[in-house]
């Protein structure tokens, strides 16, 4: 497996290609896509990636194509991952955070009462979320790298991987030795936002902490790839920077780490910008429309038969009770982005709004409704090495 | 309709059924009735195994299917041992459904590891039925250690795409001592049936039910198309000769010899 000799491979590749937003060609290269450009792509076979495909399919001009778009997203996301949708929960665990993200409610600019949870309160908040039927967890915290320590994480990995048949983290960059460990506690998923693709667009959101270093964090997927986790997840936060330039980068980062790491599961996210506490939303000038938003899910599963394709309970009823005949493979539901916020009376502190407020169960249902089989389980610990 | 023998064990439908991919257990279950079929198979990875309430595994009639879990998900041999071990532990079964399949996009099988694996298992008394590549070498290697059936592929899973590895699969078929099952990519009833009078003793099912927009009415297609091409290959079917040659341009001067 490709490991630490390929570290800073993308970044080249990223600069070489001009897509870290050090050339305006790509912009002129996407106005340009013409109807018959789009046409063309979406005779060909879909489901396989080159740049050429994407280009078009996110182009402005393929928005007059979006429900085409979408009957062919919908015909190969049930061919190969069925009527299906996996459901997870994120359990968070800190929201102290040496970063000051200028989206972030959690940003250390930020007033608030913050909390950490000890690792038996993480481990009663996983007791909830494992009643509510959930066996996928994915455990989320702000870089907070004082108390949220790998230990930390591997301890509690220990401890819940008999609850869950999976547990994934989403958390700050770690080197690949931590990732490693991480690995073999039982955390065998990790995704990690590059925010935006954009090195300058990058500079301006994360101003300070550790965070504001582009290139280790382009780089870590690398490193958790590399250390063997199943379940690779990449994703752009949308609203910072032009969405179609970003999914273009986006697409070639996803190709890049699915060509090397051909045992790993590459998955992409769809986290748009939500109001969130002690942010205000005027100083965002890229915010996505649903149909924008609708727009990258389809093109990126035209381009990816195979990748997961994940939305969260940021979104809408209305965006997610439409995106599961869209592509979308697997949905969070009764989330809370506050830690202890399943045990306790948490105030609004969250990371972000939760704009889909309704229970699991209530998900499920919806799934059901609209011809889907919700799916709690997809993964058996047994074939974990630990 | 002659009965298909694997390990101890006669069935008269030669149709497996997977169990991914439906949009409800109550529609699986009623297309597994349509289908006929006696063999289901369940991704470990799907059900709570030991959960005897588990919703797939409870549409699921014990008594009249054979239940064969799958080790989908497994990456190397000792992750499908394991798992194989887990399910004869919590169900008594020791019938496993072989699949290691470290590449998560198409899902291809290692031969490698595959093999290493069926060592392992048919040493510690299971009956394996390894999903294969359609490698006619690796066919017979299984089949020395001790596998109960091969099951090739027959395009990528989940592809719909019918006999793409169709050459070597009438090859193995020639060769092979035991019952070779062709799995994956069959989309159309018209494919199974194809397997079928090519000489497969039976064939497996998922995606092409499992997505179509009407599970239950397919699953009787390929009942019958399953069952066609079984009778089609026993009457040893008349072939498919090529055209008569009117003319014979190199010896019709033998004609006129008397």
């Amino acid at each position: 497996m490709p490991c630490e000799k390929d570290n800073g491979q993308f970044k080249k590749i990223l600069g070489e290609k001009r897509l870290d937003g050090s050339g305006g060609q790509w912009r002129e290269a996407i106005s340009r896509v013409s109807g018959g450009d789009v046409e063309k792509t979406l005779s060909e076979q879909a489901g396989h990636y080159n740049i050429e495909r994407i280009l078009a399919l996110i182009s402005p001009a393929a928005e007059e194509y979006l429900e085409e778009m979408a009957q062919q997203a919908h015909r190969l996301t049930v061919q190969r991952f069925g009527r299906t949708i996996r459901l997870y929960a994120p359990l968070y665990v800190s929201s102290y955070c040496e970063n000051s993200c200028l989206y972030c409610g959690f940003s250390r600019n930020n007033q608030f009462e913050r909390r950490r949870l000890t690792i038996d309160e993480a481990a009663a908040e996983a007791d909830i979320i494992a009643s509510e039927g959930f066996t996928d967890l994915l455990l989320v915290s702000s870089e907070d790298r004082k108390f949220i320590t790998v230990d930390y994480l591997c301890e509690l990995a220990r401890r819940l991987r008999g609850k869950f048949s999976t547990i994934s983290a989403e958390i700050y960059p770690l080197s690949a030795d931590e990732y490693r460990r991480l690995f073999e506690a039982g955390i065998e998923g990790v995704t990690l936002y590059q925010e935006t693709y954009d090195r300058n667009v990058y500079s301006r959101f994360h101003p300070a902490g550790p965070k504001s270093d582009y290139d280790s964090r382009l780089d870590a997927p690398n490193r958790f790839a590399g250390a063997g986790m199943r379940q690779v997840g990449i994703g752009a936060l949308l609203g910072l920077n032009d969405f179609r330039l970003e999914t273009l980068a986006l697409a070639e980062h996803g190709h890049y780490l699915m060509k090397r790491y051909w045992q790993s599961q590459l998955s992409f996210s769809f986290p748009r910008l939500r109001p969130a506490n002690n942010v205000s939303s005027i100083q965002f000038e890229h915010i996505l429309s649903g149909r924008n938003l609708v727009q990258m899910i389809t093109a990126l599963r035209l381009c990816f038969a195979d990748a997961g394709l994940v939305l969260s309970t940021r979104e809408g009823a209305k965006i997610r009770d439409n995106a599961v005949k869209l592509g979308i493979t697997k949905m969070s539901a009764g989330s809370k982005t506050s830690p202890g916020g399943y045990s306790g009376n948490i105030a609004n502190t969250g990371q972000f709004e939760i704009d889909d407020k309704r229970t699991p169960i209530q998900i499920a249902e919806m799934l059901k409704s609209e011809g889907f089989e919700p799916v709690w389980k997809d993964w058996e610990r047994a074939l974990s090495k630990v | 309709m002659d009965r298909l023998k694997i390990a101890d064990k006669e069935f008269s439908s030669r149709l497996f059924v997977g169990t991914g991919k439906f949009s409800s257990s109550k529609i699986m279950a009623a297309a597994i009735a349509a289908s006929g079929c006696e063999i289901v198979t369940v991704a470990l990875r799907r059900v709570n195994i030991e959960d005897k309430n588990d919703d797939m595994l409870a549409a699921i009639d014990r008594k009249k299917y054979l239940l064969l879990p799958n080790t989908s998900g497994a990456r190397d041999a000792d992750e499908a041992v394991r798992l194989s071990r887990l399910a004869r532990a919590a169900t008594g079964i020791s019938w496993i459904k072989l699949e290691v399949t470290p590449d998560p996009n198409y899902l291809l099988p290692d031969g490698i590891e595959t093999l290493k694996a069926a060592r392992i298992l048919v040493k510690e008394g299971f009956v394996v039925l390894p999903y294969i590549n359609a490698d006619p070498i690796l066919a017979k290697r299984l089949e020395d250690a001790g596998a109960a059936t091969v099951m090739p592929l027959a395009s990528p899973i989940g592809s719909n795409q019918g006999l793409q590895t169709r050459a070597a699969l009438e090859i193995i078929i020639e060769q092979a001592n035991v019952p070779v099952v062709v799995d994956a990519g069959l989309g159309l009833p018209s494919h199974a049936a194809d397997a079928m009078e090519m000489g497969a003793d039976a064939v497996l099912v998922n995606t092409a039910i499992a997505t179509a927009d009407d599970p239950v009415q397919i699953a009787a297609a390929f009942k019958l198309a399953v069952e066609a091409g079984r009778l089609a290959y026993n009457s040893g079917p008349a072939s498919a000769g090529k055209k008569a040659n009117a003319s014979s341009p190199l010896t019709g001067f033998l004609r006129d010899e008397k």
